[in-house]
């Protein structure tokens, strides 16, 4: 009697936690607002201004998303993670996206059990150092004391090039963007070393940003993209395709000011099955025809957003690069939408 | 006889479980026993049906595979080639080591400002109520925090020490207050410094019988010789003696201005040194109130008596009253200490690498085992917890009321 009792509550228990873990869009869809991991505040990705509203490279993927499955760009609830609790915030279901500056690796996509959805920006490791230090180049960089994020790839990337280079090095483990900055300010580490887009975000910040320089080696591969959970693929594909969304109005030069204009409809017929007016791709990603037009229309195209955020014409001022259109000669780009 | 036993078997009746009182405690103990246990399962079950789930059954080989990532403090060897486990083993000494720093300076602290509290000077006892009541209703993550800021805003960096223009100097030319931590000249073994080793040990044990050898001498003839000069003396003289014969084998490296830091010597890092200065500081008010507490709890009648026998006040405080209050004072003592141990779980705030940062930090990130991460720290902890509580309960055992 009761070892059957007992059985029955661990199949009963096996059945709810199988059921828990599908339908993150349902989920979604029926709390009326998207769970996004961002960071704790790294300007231009994704930081609070003054009011407290979230903005930011990342932020607006988030607001994108939320843009597409809920019609609502304000339908976000922001979760700031740090590098270390940002995977089983995901991995938990308590965020139901993680947009946070996080670089697709085998073991992550592999081990952890992560989708990584995309690469919305491709960064590389550098390093931060004052320019009246008088290091001209990270090989110099030999007994330096180094701040960095812990729980983070850099924190790998740095052991094996100082290693690979026969350099030793004191590590100063911080959690967050803002502590390092303190301790990075205040002289305690020589160097802060962090994706070169997070450093540039960082060094924007500073009262005295001409004393600090970036030194010229990349050290790493850092393609930083949205993620969601294994084993939900089409919350993985709405999120696939929100992105390509943003990229491929970009190469077809749909902007946020001609969207109307272009969702009336156009002589191109790929512009029109993005903007739901020809086709059924709505339909087969399980949201409604013009879910895309609604993406595009919550802060512009792929580029729109970089320049706002990131671009050269802010503080932060980073060129394309590699991030420009594959047109361009960068490595953005997105299959077809067919 | 055998009337009885057939009347108690025969009548025995399932509802008796429940109306008897004979039997009742024991039947209500039962069902909620089984209904923990129901629960236990319960739980256990929906963290591996979860965990299977999700494609990441429980499994500990991770801790076999390399960690890649560096530490700072190591007091074993270590680099970023060594498995996670060897991480863990690093991050678990360090633990240790500013537990055991702390739970010692927090004692001596403790004690200390626990006598000066009962002060008959008004404005050293005052002083000391404000220290314990500001640091006893602040939390102590906060004095974390605040204590490392202090630490390497205040502080000169390396780089004030170098140049013509320097802005800061060292102490003696030996001891270096950075923001990065302090330099300290550390020796160097060389040839021959096992004998003076050894005889510093062999000191040590001299001490220990000269102690016993003195008490005796009190209790057979009342003399009283000045013991702690005279230990002091044995601790120190041979050793320093055998050092010079033996042509002066142990040298001083002192810290230097080299690249980037200091190199050579002694390095105490900053994350370290704020750390044990919180938790000390912290943990010492709530030692002050037990050593309070367990004074106060003597009889003044106890003091009264000694003064009536002749006895100064130093030695009242050390022979009459502090002996009897250990009595009262030792198991709050061991409570702070473990609450000590369970808080250095604190650093890192500061960026110290005890067994959660490394463990339950770096290794849980990088390789996503949440469940088994976490579960192993809990053990290290309990484990660390329960051997502190054996150490203290014996010690308490040798100094309770001894009831013959």
């Amino acid at each position: 009697m009761k070892k059957s009792v007992l059985l029955g509550t661990i199949a009963a228990v096996g059945v709810l936690a199988g059921a828990a873990s599908a339908g993150t869009l349902d989920d979604v869809k029926a709390n009326g607002v998207l769970k996004c991991g961002v960071s704790t505040g790294l300007v231009g990705f994704a930081a609070p201004d003054a009011n407290g509203v979230w903005g930011g490279f990342d932020v607006t993927f988030c607001r994108a998303v939320a843009a597409a499955v809920l019609g609502d760009s304000d339908a976000v609830e922001f979760v700031p993670t740090t590098g270390k609790t940002r995977f089983t915030a995901l991995a938990s279901g308590e965020i139901d996206l993680l947009a946070r500056n996080t670089t697709w690796t085998f073991s992550r996509d592999v081990d952890l059990k992560f989708t990584f959805v995309g690469v919305n920006y491709y960064d590389g490791q550098g390093f931060m150092v004052r320019k009246d230090l008088g290091v001209t180049s990270a090989t110099e960089l030999d007994g330096a004391t180094v701040c960095i994020q812990t729980g983070t790839t850099t924190e790998l990337n740095l052991a094996d090039y100082f290693r690979a280079n026969g350099m030793s090095y004191e590590p100063v483990p911080i959690e967050t963007n803002a502590e390092a900055q303190q301790q990075y300010l205040s002289g305690a580490c020589d160097v802060y070393t962090t994706d070169a887009s997070g450093l540039a975000a960082t060094r924007a910040t500073f009262e005295d940003a001409d004393a600090h320089t970036l030194l010229p080696e990349i050290i790493s591969k850092e393609p930083l993209g949205p993620l969601v959970r294994h084993g939900d693929d089409q919350w993985g594909d709405i999120a696939r395709w929100t992105l390509n969304a943003l990229i491929t109005a970009e190469e077809l030069g749909v902007t946020q000011a001609n969207l109307a204009e272009m969702a009336a409809g156009t002589s191109n017929p790929e512009i029109n099955r993005l903007m739901g007016t020809e086709g059924s791709l709505g339909e087969m990603i399980g949201l409604d025809a013009e879910w895309a037009q609604r993406v595009i229309g919550v802060a512009g195209n792929y580029g729109e957003v970089f320049e706002a955020n990131i671009g050269e014409s802010t503080a932060i001022g980073l060129s394309r690069g590699l991030n420009a259109q594959w047109t361009q000669g960068g490595l953005i780009y997105s299959p077809p939408f067919r | 006889m055998a009337m009885a036993d057939q009347t108690a078997s025969g009548s025995f009746r399932l509802s008796m479980l429940i109306y008897d009182t004979r039997y009742r405690s024991m039947t209500i103990q039962i069902i909620v026993l089984m209904l923990f246990m129901l629960g236990a399962a319960w739980l256990v079950d929906n963290m591996l049906t979860n965990l299977a789930a999700l494609g990441k059954p429980l499994g500990f080989r991770f801790l076999s595979d390399a960690a890649g990532y560096d530490i700072n403090q190591r007091l074993i060897e270590y680099n970023s080639q060594d498995t996670h486990l060897r991480a863990a083993v690093v991050g678990l000494l360090n633990t240790l080591l500013v537990a055991f720093l702390g739970c010692v300076i927090a004692t001596v602290l403790g004690v200390v400002i626990g006598v000066m509290r009962l002060s008959k000077n008004w404005i050293v006892a005052r002083l000391m109520t404000v220290y314990i009541e500001t640091f006893r209703n602040v939390p102590v993550l906060l004095w974390i925090v605040f204590s490392m800021a202090i630490f390497i805003e205040v502080l000169p960096q390396p780089n004030a020490f170098r140049g013509d223009a320097a802005t800061a100097s060292m102490l003696f030319d030996a001891f270096a207050f950075t923001n990065r931590g302090f330099y300290l000249p550390g020796p160097i073994f060389g040839d021959g410094s096992m004998a003076v080793v050894v005889v510093f040990l062999l000191s040590i044990v001299g001490i220990y019988f000269f102690g016993k050898w003195a008490k005796a001498r009190q209790e057979a003839t009342g003399e009283i010789l000045p013991t702690f000069w005279i230990k002091l003396g044995i601790l120190i003289l041979p050793a320093v003696i055998v050092h010079f014969v033996m042509g002066q084998p142990i040298t001083l490296e002192y810290p230097e201005l080299k690249g980037f830091n200091f190199q050579g010597g002694i390095y105490m890092r900053n994350s370290l040194i704020a750390l044990l200065v919180a938790l000390s500081l912290y943990t010492a008010a709530f030692i002050a109130e037990a050593v309070r507490a367990g004074i106060m709890a003597i009889s003044h009648g106890q003091t009264e008596a000694a003064s009536a026998l002749g006895l100064r006040p130093k030695r009242t405080m050390s022979l009459v009253v502090l002996p009897q209050a250990m009595r009262v004072i030792i198991p709050p003592l061991i409570s702070q200490y473990l609450n000590l141990t369970k808080n250095s779980s604190l650093a890192i705030a500061v960026g110290y690498m005890d067994i959660t940062g490394t463990l339950g930090g770096i290794t849980l990130n990088q390789t996503g085992r949440e469940m088994e991460c976490i579960m192993l720290l809990m053990l290290c902890y309990l484990i660390i917890s329960l051997s502190i509580s054996m150490v203290m309960n014996i010690y308490n055992n040798s100094v309770k009321l001894k009831e013959r």
